[in-house]
């Protein structure tokens, strides 16, 4: 194995460089200067961030244990643009309450974990690496959102993380190796193979599926997720809502239309069913939300049901239009959790009755918000309605009008509830309204990154085009 | 730039200017010149339709087409023919009129004044779109303005309202998005490329059985915002909540979107479902031409008695529609435009008169006449132009829907048609009763006597929409000719 061989790993390598380095600063920076971490740490991620968008050229390692395309290059990049945002939206927070606990190093590097756990499930050449990966990108996040030890909830949330999550891998495992057992090996390219259509597969197949769902929050396997999100600290609920479905559906998506394309004609009409009790478990739930994180939660498990739409038709249309989404989705839904971290950093309050006349007093954060929901709601010209509108081209481009009309309907129910924070901020008055504040340098060019995402994403065609002819190589 | 484009740019131009301004004075400036500048390309764009149409005898004229997003075919692809000129025209002439009504609007006016040219953004793009996709953004950016505009500036129960018509109408649009993605994957039946130019859908023979499946989708998804019977109930609530200009606006211009669309994308692109589909959506709207008559016959709030009017004077543009032939469709186009401006005249004349006296329940008031006289005698022509008196615009319209319609030779036809015909006479009800109760005898309340006059904004706001009511009503026949020449494609598709 030559240096050159080693380079491609870059993106692996570099961020864990990162994760050593935050180990040493913290040991090596003295106790009243531990502020700088946060800097540190932006920086050094934003760094990595540039680096990532140089070219990386398609190879094969370790005996095809670990794979690079310039598709997977290009997930990373995504997931590095999504972790840098969570970065700079959370700073304020862990300033304020991690440094004086001197947590705030464990914070990034448990973060980063997580992130090099997802590098390593999505380069993955066989089960194996993908199952490693997995578990390095769930268990640090578990750690993190039991962080507010203080809290209960917090707790509740990583304990109820940790559980579900320790079964789903479980689950998933035993659905790997049902796989191997039907086709004698655990690389990719020999199970495509291998792979028949018999019933011990398909079982095989539907544990495994069932442990991605659990990741990305399918309905059944969503139960988790509002809960989680509700005691864990914003950071990390963003960070579970939008990285770590965000990477889950990528990999779905690339073992999907290529190792268990054979078994199409099983996962399309499994796919069908579970697209529509997501829509509708996702949307019926948010309704009555009051607390944000909640809302927002359930608000994602309804956009995982429309990802599902792209999913469902298995060709180079549906992964343009499931990259693209998930891209616009980062932005918008980091938008809307963005909002709700900087009020609760500055005044703790999470209750949509406490968003009422919020732009009375706050207009610039109430415009993002109402910018984010729209883009979540599908409302042009902001970048969700080009998401929402190609994933719909791409069922129907297969016949599957019922299944795309049921998702309208399901587009004009979410309307609601996001019309409902819309409603509190701009049209209620409020005798006690949340007060005029300052973001810090780093909120403010946080929320700056993902309001040009979702004003931009959409227009600017030439995007889709390059996802488009990335998805080319799926095949 | 082309001409077309700058539909679109001096509006955002507007919004980018109206973002500086600090308060009521200066964004109330900067929007009525913004408004003036629209108003003018669209005069400019009237006699440069002329002028092309004698050289070009394409059927959309002053083309200019971007490719979009490549891998779906989508373009920016606008152009105009007669009956975008006409609705453009309409459309800047009501948004200048609403921004002079608005003079003195109270809470965050800068808000008001953008989120009101966002809307115009909207409607002006939808008038110019080719590409399917792009009008169906356009239109999509026309609707949710209107949840801003009712529920922030917005009297009574406004909250209601605004969720009622807001979820009413996306609700619509996404049904719409159905028909339109069923139409877009049928548009290479003839083995060419999918397409969303509804100039090259109009030349393929899409199957029939696909036609019947999403004619009803389109033709529902549009017609939902022309206020078809039953999916009429949010005009009414959405009306009477809004404030006047958005009033104004929503009945005189983005309810003109559904007429539009109908005629436009469902029975142009799918002629062969709107024979087939046609009986029964001229029994809905032939309903909801009678029904919206009688329901303002019984109500005692203005806007509401103008709202039911507006439900049944744009069922009669949705009925001639359907009748598929040329003198009926003039008729319904005309209807288009002689509504607008005479709902908006009205919607304008009924906020001045609740500025001025608080109340909008006809019950309340008396002997306006006397007290308001300008103001009660332009109420008075806008009431005989909407019953149809010979000399004003609602006359030609009619007379063109009705001879058209009753020239169709099917049974179904001629007897909705004598049924639409009698709501002429229960329009002339509600008209003269309320002229009668609200302006005539006695004054009710003795602190009416001392009602401050008409102002010189609104003066100008009445005026604007008063001349071209009397124009068409006079002179029909240039704006009919530059309309019946654009109706020849479709009917070739229908015949």
């Amino acid at each position: 194995m030559s240096f050159n061989d080693i380079l491609v790993m870059r993106q692996e390598i570099v961020l864990l460089v990162i994760i050593v380095l935050m180990i040493i600063m913290e040991i090596a920076i003295p106790q009243n200067k531990k502020a700088g971490i946060v800097h540190l740490s932006i920086f050094l991620f934003g760094l990595h961030t540039v680096i990532g968008f140089f070219v990386i050229d398609d190879k094969s390692l370790f005996g095809g244990m670990y794979r690079t395309t310039e598709m997977i290059h290009f997930f990373k990049n995504i997931l590095n643009i999504g972790v840098f945002i969570i970065l700079l939206q959370s700073a304020q927070w862990v300033k304020n309450n991690l440094i004086s606990e001197h947590r705030g190093t464990e914070y990034f590097t448990l973060l980063f974990s997580s992130l090099l756990g997802m590098y390593f499930m999505l380069s993955a050449g066989d089960f194996l690496m993908f199952y490693l990966g997995l578990e390095l990108s769930t268990l640090p996040v578990a750690a993190l959102a039991a962080f507010e030890v203080s809290q209960r909830k917090s707790s509740e949330a990583g304990i109820k993380l940790i559980l579900s999550a320790a079964l789903a891998s479980g689950i998933t495992l035993f659905g790997i190796s049902l796989l191997y057992a039907t086709s004698s090996s655990i690389y990719f390219e020999t199970v495509s193979e291998n792979i028949l259509n018999n019933n011990l597969t398909i079982l095989g197949f539907i544990l495994f599926f069932a442990g991605l769902s659990f990741k990305i929050s399918l309905v059944p396997f969503h139960f988790w997720t509002a809960d989680v999100y509700e005691g864990a600290p914003i950071g990390i609920a963003s960070y579970l809502s939008v990285i770590s479905k965000g990477a889950a559906v990528f990999i779905l998506m690339v073992l999907l239309f290529t190792v268990l394309k054979p078994l199409m004609q099983v996962w399309d009409k499994l796919i069908y069913v579970i697209a529509i009790a997501t829509m509708f478990t996702g949307n019926l739930f948010a309704l009555r939300q009051q607390n944000m994180k909640r809302f927002l939660a359930f608000s994602s498990i309804a956009q995982a049901g429309f990802i599902l739409l792209g999913l469902l038709i298995g060709n180079q249309l549906g992964a343009a239009t499931v990259i693209y989404f998930v891209l616009i989705y980062i932005f918008s839904n980091l938008a809307a959790f963005g909002v709700v971290q900087a009020i609760s950093t500055q005044t703790g309050k999470e209750s949509m009755t406490d968003y009422e006349g919020l732009y009375r007093t706050n207009p610039n954060l109430s415009l993002v918000m109402m910018l984010a929901l729209f883009s979540l709601a599908g409302i042009p010209p902001v970048a969700g309605f080009f998401g929402k509108f190609f994933l719909f081209t791409a069922a129907a481009s297969e016949g599957y009008y019922m299944l795309v009309f049921i998702g309208v309907v399901n587009v004009t129910i979410s309307l609601y509830y996001y019309l409902l924070v819309v409603r509190a901020m701009f049209l209620r008055k409020n005798e006690n309204p949340i007060p005029f504040f300052k973001n810090d340098l780093y909120m403010r060019l946080g929320l700056l990154i993902t309001v040009a995402g979702i004003l931009v994403l959409g227009i600017y065609s030439p995007l889709y085009e390059y996802i488009y002819e990335l998805s080319n190589l799926i095949n | 730039m082309d001409i077309l484009s700058l539909f679109i740019v001096i509006p955002l131009l507007t919004i980018s200017a109206l973002l500086f301004c600090k308060n009521l004075q200066q964004s109330r400036i900067v929007a009525m010149i913004g408004s003036f500048i629209q108003l003018g390309m669209s005069i400019n764009l009237i006699f440069s339709y002329f002028n092309e149409r004698l050289v070009n005898s394409d059927i959309m004229v002053f083309t200019r087409d971007i490719v979009w997003f490549k891998p779906f075919n989508i373009h920016y692809n606008i152009g105009v023919d007669g009956i975008s000129v006409a609705l453009l025209a309409l459309t800047s002439i009501v948004v200048l009129a609403g921004v002079f009504i608005s003079w003195k609007i109270k809470d965050l006016p800068k808000e008001f004044f953008i989120s009101l040219i966002v809307l115009s953004i909207g409607v002006y793009g939808f008038f110019i779109s080719i590409d399917l996709f792009t009008m169906f953004v356009f239109f999509e950016i026309a609707v949710i303005p209107m949840y801003l505009l009712i529920g922030i500036w917005g009297s009574g129960p406004k909250e209601f309202s605004a969720m009622k018509l807001t979820l009413m109408l996306m609700g619509a649009s996404a049904v719409l998005l159905v028909g339109i993605l069923g139409i877009y994957f049928n548009s290479g039946a003839d083995g060419g490329p999918l397409t969303f130019n509804i100039l090259e859908i109009a030349k393929v023979n899409i199957p029939f059985e696909a036609q019947k499946l999403f004619f009803p989708l389109t033709f529902i998804g549009f017609a939902v915002i022309g206020a078809l019977f039953p999916f009429h109930t949010w005009s009414p609530d959405g009306h009477a909540s809004a404030p006047t200009a958005v009033s104004m606006l929503h009945a005189g211009v983005l309810m003109k979107l559904g007429g539009y669309g109908v005629f436009r994308v469902a029975m142009f692109l799918l002629p062969e479902g709107a024979l087939h589909w046609s009986w029964f959506f001229i029994i809905l709207s032939a309903i909801g031409v009678i029904y919206g008559a009688f329901a303002a016959i019984k109500q005692t709030d203005l806007k509401y008695i103008n709202a039911y009017s507006s439900v049944s004077h744009l069922g009669m543009v949705l009925f001639a529609l359907l009748m598929m032939n040329a003198t009926a469709w003039n008729g319904a186009i005309l209807q288009s435009l002689s509504h607008g401006f005479m709902t908006a005249l009205f919607f304008a004349l009924i906020g001045m008169i609740y500025e001025r006296t608080h109340t909008r329940d006809i019950t309340k008031l008396g002997g306006l006449l006397k007290v308001i006289p300008f103001i009660s005698v332009i109420y008075v022509i806008a009431g005989l132009a909407s019953l149809g008196l010979p000399g004003f615009s609602g006359f030609v319209a009619e007379m063109n829907i009705f001879v058209g319609a009753f020239s169709h030779e099917e049974m179904l036809y001629r007897i909705t048609t004598i049924i639409a015909v009698s709501a002429i006479v229960v329009t002339a009800v509600y008209v003269l009763r309320v002229v009668g109760i609200m302006l005539m005898g006695p004054v009710k309340n003795q602190t009416f006597l001392t009602l401050p006059k008409v102002t010189w904004y609104e003066m100008t706001g009445i005026f604007l929409l008063l001349i071209p009511i009397i124009a068409i009503g006079v002179a029909p026949l240039w704006i009919s000719n530059m309309i019946i020449e654009s109706l020849q494609p479709f009917l070739h598709g229908v015949l």
